[in-house]
């Protein structure tokens, strides 16, 4: 009679973290107690479906299995037994988890069917359920609770609890773009809840250069390290304790409302971090992750745009401009924009802009009114200099978001300014709309799915090296450049 | 096509859960959303292709047919053939396992479903965290209370 065995259990970390150990078809030898040894036969990758492990067990039995079936998207592992020196016969076992989406755990299914010579049904049950699957549970969670799941193979704990050595950028005192200065520092491995990244490419934003200006001191303290930058991407060196999802070697991306990113290895938290799609560049992801992010919110959260919205858009060249002109054409709205000259004209056009207005002196009213009869939202980074005019351009009812403020701060609006056209006005920050690793995560793919279909074009990347920051802050204010701006680390 | 997906572990065995959430006419028995529920033209509620008749705590008003029922993988599947949630092609499926290890069980709630893109975040969150985890929150607290 064939025997089942079923045994499941609930695993106290997220299931990145567990499909990670038992999705390696090797790795029993390091987390099992009952495995003394485990190897892949003929050299093969544990994860290529058809490879032989074969196994010495701690009792000295030895066991060769076959991988059948590998599943990411289930989170599932088939195999069977093709030679043992136990008689377990037709032995077929499966590995399955599910994650449990109210509390960030893992459900881990473990079962297997089998026949054995008479008599020894009970004694073979037995093994299986207690032996391997029971005890197994308790190893995994041991292994994870020590964190050996973290450390790669054949490696010591080394480095990870050592200070790193780091190049950074730091803002001696609030002002111009020369008080940029790189120096040497040093890294402290990752505390509680942290990751410790190496930086590849690091984002260059507007708030990079009002926090250097000083406009927002709460924000970067020049009492503290003075290093600006709120996103990076790169890799994950290691991990502090109480740190699920995340595992050294994982491709990241992260944004978060404390700045440092000018650096080229970090400590942040790791509710900042999203993982990277392998289609994504390090690049790409440091021009794109904070611009893409306050694009999707502005567009889907704040806006509201949808099919027939007329959109202003100021600055439509810039790294953010060109993803809203593009992503908002793509919900069938229709996209006007402002930029300083005929070369930006021409590339925001290419990105979906469809009626561009050419201005140097902050005029555009006019021409947003003789267009389409005013906008329905306004998405503005130029500040003080286009306050009256983005009243006058605005529909009534319209919604004036003042995301930046390049030409200066806004002076105090009279709310009564805003009632001849019952005009709402939003002045949003995007740390606010991705405030949890999960909304973070949700906006980021959105992101890349965008930028996969087509939605959002790539726009131009202008690189620096990180030593030249400062020549990235004096190329960003000067008005000349197109798209997004990186420093390359 | 929206995909949905929640899960739980509820403090009680397969067994027992089952027992409370298998009648497919019994919504307003445990969930707190739903009002009351017929089963059209007075058919058994285990008799798979059923339509349940049933109104929400906010008076919408949804029909949903039972596409298959397994009281061996402890699973019920059905499709919603009228509502005005503004959804189309709607399957969802409702389902426990057990845990081996402790009196207590798996419980997983998914759907798919098509919607207008301007919707989806509403939609998801009103039956990803409205209908399905607003459920299982009621079923744990049922659970823990005894």
């Amino acid at each position: 009679m064939l025997q089942r065995i079923v045994r499941s259990t609930i695993i106290d970390a997220p299931i990145e973290r567990v499909w990670a150990v038992l999705r390696d078809f090797n790795s029993h030898e390091q987390w099992h107690a009952v495995v003394e040894r485990s190897r892949i036969e003929g050299g093969e990758k544990s994860d290529r479906v058809g490879c032989v492990r074969a196994f010495t067990l701690k009792d000295g039995n030895r066991i060769r299995e076959q991988l059948l079936t590998l599943d990411e998207r289930e989170h599932k592992s088939t195999y069977c037994i093709v030679e043992a020196t136990v008689p377990l016969q037709r032995y077929v076992a499966t590995v399955t988890l599910k994650p449990v989406t109210d509390g960030g755990r893992t459900f881990w299914h473990w079962e297997s069917t089998f026949a054995t010579p008479p008599g020894m049904e009970r004694e073979l049950r037995e093994m299986v359920a207690q032996g391997v699957y029971e005890a197994g549970f308790e190893n995994l969670r041991r292994h994870l609770r020590t964190g050996n799941d973290l450390q790669a193979r054949g490696t010591t704990p080394m480095p990870t609890a050592l200070p790193l050595p780091s190049r950074r950028v730091v803002l001696r005192r609030y002002g111009g773009p020369e008080q940029l200065v790189a120096e040497d520092a040093e890294t402290p491995a990752p505390r509680d809840g942290e990751v410790r990244i190496q930086q590849r490419a690091i984002g260059v934003n507007f708030i990079d250069v009002y926090l250097r200006r000083g406009w927002i001191p709460a924000m970067l303290p020049l009492a503290v390290a003075g290093v600006p930058g709120m996103e990076a991407a790169g890799s994950v060196l290691d991990v502090g304790p109480n740190v699920g999802g995340l595992l050294p070697g994982d491709r990241v991306a992260y944004l978060g409302p404390v700045a440092g990113a000018y650096c080229s290895v970090r400590c942040v938290p790791a509710d900042w971090v999203v993982h990277l799609p392998a289609a994504v560049e390090d690049e790409t992801a440091a021009a794109l992750l904070l611009k893409g992010v306050t694009a999707d919110y502005l567009l889907r959260d704040l806006g509201r745009v949808g099919p027939g919205t007329r959109l202003l858009v100021h600055a439509a060249a810039g790294g953010v401009g060109l993803l809203v002109c593009a992503w908002a054409r793509r919900l069938g709205a229709r996209v006007m924009g402002t930029v300083s000259s005929e070369e930006k004209a021409r590339v925001a056009r290419e990105h979906g802009c469809e009626h561009v207005i050419v201005t140097r002196d902050y005029r555009f009213a006019d021409a947003v009114q003789r267009h389409a009869g005013g906008a329905d939202v306004v998405i503005d980074g130029l500040g003080d200099a286009a306050r009256d005019e983005n009243i006058a351009a605005l529909a009534r009812r319209g919604h004036w978001v003042s995301l930046g403020q390049a030409s200066g701060p806004l002076a105090a609006i009279d709310p009564d300014a805003l009632l001849a056209k019952s005009l709402t006005f939003s002045r949003p920050v995007v740390f606010d709309y991705v405030a949890t690793r999960a909304a973070l995560a949700e906006r980021a793919d959105r992101v890349w799915a965008a930028l996969a279909d087509g939605s959002l074009k790539l726009p131009p990347i202008e690189r620096h090296a990180l030593a030249a920051a400062a020549s990235a802050h004096e190329r960003l204010e000067s008005r000349r450049t197109v798209g997004a701006l990186v420093l390359v680390a | 096509m929206i995909r949905i997906y929640v899960s739980t572990v509820i403090d009680a065995s397969a067994d027992t859960v089952w027992s409370r959430i298998r009648d497919f006419n019994g919504l307003p028995q445990w969930h707190p959303a739903i009002t009351d529920s017929r089963i059209e033209n007075g058919g058994a509620s285990d008799r798979v292709g059923c339509i349940r008749h049933f109104h929400t705590r906010d008076g919408g008003m949804i029909r949903e047919r039972l596409l298959a029922l397994s009281d061996y993988e402890y699973s019920c599947s059905y499709e919603i053939i009228e509502s005005a949630m503004g959804v189309e092609n709607y399957v969802a499926t409702l389902k426990l396992m057990p845990v081996t290890d402790g009196n207590r069980c798996f419980a997983e709630w998914s759907a798919e479903f098509d919607c207008a893109e301007a919707r989806e975040r509403e939609l998801t969150s009103t039956i990803g965290d409205g209908v399905f985890q607003g459920g299982f929150d009621a079923l744990k607290r049922h659970f823990s209370r005894r």
